[in-house]
């Protein structure tokens, strides 16, 4: 088994290599085959597990767990999800962050200076703003 | 391609054996700081096997599946968990010169595919259909929405500082008056680091204590211990992440440059498992109120300090 997986990877590898080596896109080809080991690792653990394990079941193994006695109703029963409102914040805050990540790289870069400085307050003004504004509103409290 | 064989070589042997390693310590310094003993049995020398012994048993053990489970989900989920960790060692540098791929975007990578592995967690919690382990993903879906903000606005103070993305870059680029310059950046982004990873303080979705085991209580064999690994390895990824970010990775002193990596990481493996037995564990609102009214708040005023001092200085 442990041969067929390294084969397999060998011969995508040498694909890869071919194919996509050079260029921007060439450095994501070996992160593309180190995924196919991490799959291949959890695949071969699993074969492992299967070779050497019992397989019994009885309709009473398997159950759902639920302290012991028979479960009631069906597992995925319904909760209130308390969190909906954090769940809005994060979204329009994450958008927000993911644009510091291009915009950090280069706010010092000759020319820029004071200029961006001062336009990188008017960012994190507008977070703050935000979040003071939902803490007046109560969102961020258990509902 | 000898050159590539090695760094695969040595990222695998990362995310195989310091998990087992930080495990291992964590048995121990559990132990002791609890007045106990830990593990003594196994491999004879204080237990150091009995990690080993554990693998060996779950290898042999039945791979229970709950009839009312989504079996496909169920089957994949401690896969989804896990692998993402093995992915983003690819991008950490360990040592001058070390990385697996120098992406200029590694920073950035490294966060997107750090939070797939929660998925893992939130996958296990619907498949499992039982009520334990819905509660638990749905806990540790809040979770993420939670720390997920701090964690990058942390992250981005430093790519700011650097001037780049790239994770070797940031290394080279540091300074040891980044300590004091960054400091609360990278408390925030331990902080939220343990969050993302699910451990005490922050281990509600887990909470044996309340639900059982949350996702994984319909879990057995292979696939538990699938999950187990992958509560490991974050905890070595975050801790070279920290190190790689905020405490100048391979850069120090008379040491060569893959040891001082290599204690960095474990020191901030000991933290973890030291605030594991120091503090209890928190609700989820408390989280909530943590992240937003401290941790996001305080990420944002690092982010007006790194700015500051970057242009004015």
């Amino acid at each position: 088994m442990i041969c067929l997986y390294l084969g397999v990877w060998g011969v995508s590898f040498d694909w890869v290599t071919i194919a996509f080596m050079d260029g921007y896109y060439g450095s994501y080809a070996l992160v593309a085959v180190l995924l196919a080991i991490g799959v291949a690792i959890v695949a071969g653990a699993l074969m492992i597990n299967r070779l050497l394990r019992p397989t019994r079941p009885t309709p009473d193994k398997l159950t759902s767990y639920e302290c012991g006695v028979d479960p009631v109703g069906e597992g995925w029963a319904q909760s209130q999800v308390r969190y909906y409102v954090f769940t809005y914040l994060y979204v329009v805050f994450a958008v927000d962050a993911v644009f510091l990540f291009p915009w950090a790289t280069v706010f010092d870069a000759p020319g820029y200076g004071v200029t961006t400085l001062v336009e990188m307050f008017v960012f994190l003004g507008v977070i703050a703003l935000g979040i003071l504004y939902a803490w007046r509103k109560r969102v961020l409290t258990w509902t | 391609m000898l050159d590539v064989v090695l760094h695969f070589a040595v990222i695998l042997v990362v995310f195989l054996a310091l998990p087992l390693v930080v495990g291992q310590t964590e048995h121990k310094v559990m132990a002791h700081m609890q007045s106990r003993l830990g593990p003594m049995y196994a491999g004879g020398f204080h237990g150091w096997a009995q990690l080993i012994a554990d693998g060996v048993k779950f290898m042999q053990k039945e791979d229970v599946i709950p009839a009312a489970a989504d079996r496909r989900v169920f089957m994949i989920a401690p896969g989804v968990a896990l692998v993402p960790y093995l992915v983003v060692l690819i991008a950490i540098p360990l040592d001058d010169g070390f990385v697996g791929v120098d992406l200029d975007l590694g920073l950035f990578f490294v966060l997107a595919v750090m939070g797939v592995g929660v998925l893992g967690a939130i996958m296990a919690g619907w498949a499992s259909a039982n009520k334990y382990s819905m509660l638990g993903g749905m806990r540790a879906a809040a979770q993420l929405v939670a720390y997920e903000l701090p964690l990058v606005l942390a992250a981005s103070s430093v790519a700011m500082a650097a001037g780049t993305l790239s994770l070797p870059g940031i290394v080279e680029a540091w300074q040891w008056w980044w300590l004091p310059w960054q400091a609360i950046g990278g408390v925030v982004f331990f902080v939220a680091g343990l969050a993302e990873l699910r451990r005490p303080p922050f281990d509600m979705p887990i909470a044996e204590s309340e639900i059982i085991m949350g996702p994984m209580t319909e879990y057995t064999g292979m696939r538990f211990a699938l999950f187990m690994l992958s509560e490991y390895a974050g905890i070595v990824v975050l801790s070279l992440l920290t190190s790689v970010l905020f405490l100048g990775g391979w850069q120090g002193p008379l040491l060569p440059g893959w040891l001082w990596t290599l204690v960095k990481v474990f020191a901030l493996a000991f933290v973890v498992i030291w605030l594991r037995v120091t503090f209890p564990r928190f609700r989820e609102d408390q989280l909530q109120k943590l992240a937003w009214a401290v941790l996001v708040p305080l990420a944002l005023l690092q982010l007006a300090i790194t700015g500051v001092v970057q242009v004015l200085v």
